[in-house]
C-alpha cells in the first residue's frame, strides 16, 4: 500500500478546471519529485494531498486514511504530514524554539521539555541551534527555511510535502536547503517534492511526475526520465529543454 | 462674573477625580469588552458562513450608520421596554444607567473594533494559515495562536486610537445624569455657578489625556514599525 495514494483527482475552481483526473502514488521511503511549467497545477495537488485544497472527484488515501472522507479528522491527518512552503511561513511571531514547540504541545500534547528538546535536536540537525531565539525576520531565507524543515520534522511526520522549498531563496542559499532534503531523503523520508531543481531530481529522486494544464503528462522513473529524453511528450520536452538551458 | 474663581475646583478636586476615574473605568472596560466582541464579530463576518457573516456585516453597519447618542438613548429607554414585553413583567426592568452606559459602549464600539481586526486578520498573509493548518492545529487554535496575534498587534495603534476616540465619547455618558468626569463638572458648575471654570478645566483634562495618549500610540508605531 502507497503513503501517499491519489486516485483520478479533479479540481475546479468556478468554471476553470485546475486539476484533471490526476493519478499518482508515493510509497513509503520514495522520492518523488513533480515538475512543470507554472500554472500547471503542482501546487493545488500538493496542498489536496493534506487537505489544505479540497477537491470535487477523487480521492487522496495517506497511509490508508482518506483525506476526502467525512469522518477523517484533518488536523490529526495533517500534524503526520509535514509541509515545507515556497515562503517559508514560519510564524513571525514567535521566537524559532516557540515555531518549533508550538504544534507539539497544542497538537501532539508533549510537554513544554519534551518539545524544547526534540525541537533542539532538529533544530542541531539544520545547523541553526545558535539561532533558537532569534526571531523569523531576523534569519535568511535559507536559515528560514531549514528552521521550517524543522518545524515539520519536530511532528515525527510519516511524509514530507515540498511546495518550491529552495524557488524564493537566493542562489547562494538554494545549496544549504537542498542538503538538509538530500539527509532526509538518504534517512528514507518519504517525500513529495515539487520543485525545479533537475540536479536534486536526478540525483535524489525515485520518480517524476511531470505536469501540464491541470494532468499528469508523465509519471516515470527517474532514470527513464532523464535517460530516454527521446520517449517523453512533447511538452515535457520543451520544458526539460528550458529549464536544462538555465 | 467678576474673573476666574478656582477655588470651587479646589474643593470638588475629590469629586472630579471620583468622576475621572469613572470615565476611565468605563473607557478601558468599554475598550476591552469592544476588542472582544469585535473579534467575534470579525470572525463572524470573515466565516463563509453566509447567514452569520451577513448578521453580522448588517448589526456592524447598522451600528455605524447612527449616532452614538440615538443608541445610548435607544438602550437606556427603549431596552427596558422591549424586555418587559418580551417577559411580560408588570414594569420595565430597571436597568439603571451604569449597566447601561457599559452595555452600550461594548455593543457600540464592538461594530468599530469589528472592522478594524477584520482589516488586521486580512492583512496577515494567507500563507500563514495554511501553514497553521498544515502543521495540525484547527480553526480555533489557527485564529488564536496565530492569525489574531499577528493581527493584533499590527492593528494595536489603530486599536489605541480608537480607543482615544472612545475615551471623549464616553462623556456623553453624562446626558443619563451618570457622574463622568463631564457628569461631575456639570453638577459642580450647576452648584457653584462656575461654569466657565469647571469646563475649561475639564477640556484641559480631556485636551492632555488625549494628546499624550495619542503620542504615546505614536511612539508605538514606530516601534511597530522596525519590528516588522
Ligand atoms: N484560488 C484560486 N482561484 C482561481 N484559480 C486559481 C486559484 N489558485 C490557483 N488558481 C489557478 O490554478 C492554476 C494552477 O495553480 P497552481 O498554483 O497549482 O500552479 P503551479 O503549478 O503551482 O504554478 P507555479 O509554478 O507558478 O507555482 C493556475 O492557473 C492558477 O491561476
Ligand atoms: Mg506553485
Amino acid at each position: 500500500m502507497p503513503m501517499i495514494d491519489i486516485r483520478g483527482v479533479s479540481k475546479w475552481y468556478n468554471e476553470f478546471q485546475v486539476l484533471t483526473d490526476c493519478s499518482t502514488h508515493v510509497e513509503k521511503g520514495e522520492v518523488v519529485v513533480v515538475c512543470g511549467p507554472s500554472g500547471s497545477g503542482k501546487s493545488t495537488l500538493i496542498k489536496c494531498v493534506n487537505a489544505l485544497e479540497p477537491f470535487q472527484k477523487g480521492d487522496i488515501v495517506v497511509d490508508g486514511i482518506s483525506v476526502s472522507a467525512r469522518g477523517t479528522d484533518l488536523p490529526k491527518l495533517r500534524s503526520r504530514v509535514g509541509m515545507v512552503f515556497q515562503h517559508f511561513e514560519l510564524f513571525p511571531h514567535l521566537s524559532v524554539l516557540e515555531n518549533l514547540r508550538l504544534a507539539q504541545v497544542k497538537v501532539l500534547g508533549r510537554s513544554k521539555s519534551e518539545a524544547t528538546d526534540k525541537g533542539m535536536h532538529y533544530l542541531d540537525r539544520v545547523g541553526l541551534a545558535s539561532q533558537r531565539d532569534k526571531f523569523p525576520g531576523q534569519l535568511s531565507g535559507g536559515q528560514q527555511q531549514r528552521v521550517a524543515i524543522a518545524r515539520a520534522l519536530c511532528m515525527d511526520p510519516i511524509a514530507m510535502l515540498f511546495d518550491e522549498p529552495t524557488s524564493a531563496l537566493d542562489p547562494e542559499m538554494v545549496g544549504e536547503v537542498l542538503e538538509v532534503m538530500v539527509g532526509l531523503a538518504k534517512e528514507g523520508m518519504t517525500m513529495m517534492v515539487v520543485t525545479h531543481e533537475m540536479g536534486f531530481a536526478r540525483s535524489v529522486s525515485d520518480r517524476v511526475v511531470f505536469m501540464d494544464a491541470g494532468r499528469i503528462v508523465e509519471d516515470c522513473a527517474t532514470k527513464e526520465f532523464f535517460g530516454n529524453i527521446e520517449a517523453r511528450s512533447e511538452r515535457a520536452r520543451q520544458f526539460l529543454g528550458k529549464i536544462l538551458a538555465h | 462674573m467678576g474673573g476666574f474663581d478656582w477655588s470651587s475646583i479646589a474643593n470638588s478636586l475629590p469629586f472630579l477625580m471620583n468622576g475621572l476615574s469613572y470615565t476611565v473605568q468605563l473607557t478601558v472596560v468599554a475598550a476591552i469588552g469592544g476588542t472582544l466582541w469585535g473579534i467575534l464579530l470579525a470572525l463572524a463576518r470573515l466565516s463563509g458562513i453566509a447567514p452569520l457573516a451577513w448578521a453580522a456585516a448588517a448589526y456592524v453597519n447598522l451600528m455605524r450608520s447612527v449616532p452614538l447618542l440615538l443608541v445610548i438613548f435607544w438602550f437606556y429607554f427603549l431596552v427596558p421596554v422591549m424586555l418587559q414585553s418580551i417577559t411580560g413583567a408588570a414594569y420595565p426592568p430597571k436597568i439603571g444607567p451604569d449597566r447601561s452606559a457599559y452595555v452600550t459602549f461594548i455593543l457600540f464600539e464592538g461594530a468599530y473594533f469589528c472592522e478594524i481586526v477584520r482589516a488586521g486578520i486580512q492583512s496577515i498573509p494567507k500563507g500563514q494559515l495554511g501553514a497553521a493548518y498544515a502543521i495540525g492545529l484547527n480553526y480555533s487554535q489557527a485564529m488564536r495562536l496565530i492569525i489574531l496575534p499577528q493581527a493584533l498587534r499590527n492593528m494595536l495603534p489603530v486599536l489605541l486610537t480608537q480607543t482615544i476616540v472612545l475615551f471623549q465619547d464616553v462623556s456623553l455618558v453624562a446626558l443619563l445624569n451618570v457622574t463622568d468626569l463631564v457628569g461631575a463638572a456639570v453638577k459642580i458648575a450647576q452648584r457653584d455657578s462656575r461654569l466657565i471654570e469647571m469646563y475649561t478645566l475639564v477640556a484641559v483634562v480631556y485636551f492632555v489625556l488625549s494628546y499624550a495618549l495619542s503620542l504615546g500610540v505614536k511612539a508605538l508605531n514606530r516601534r511597530i514599525a522596525i519590528i516588522r
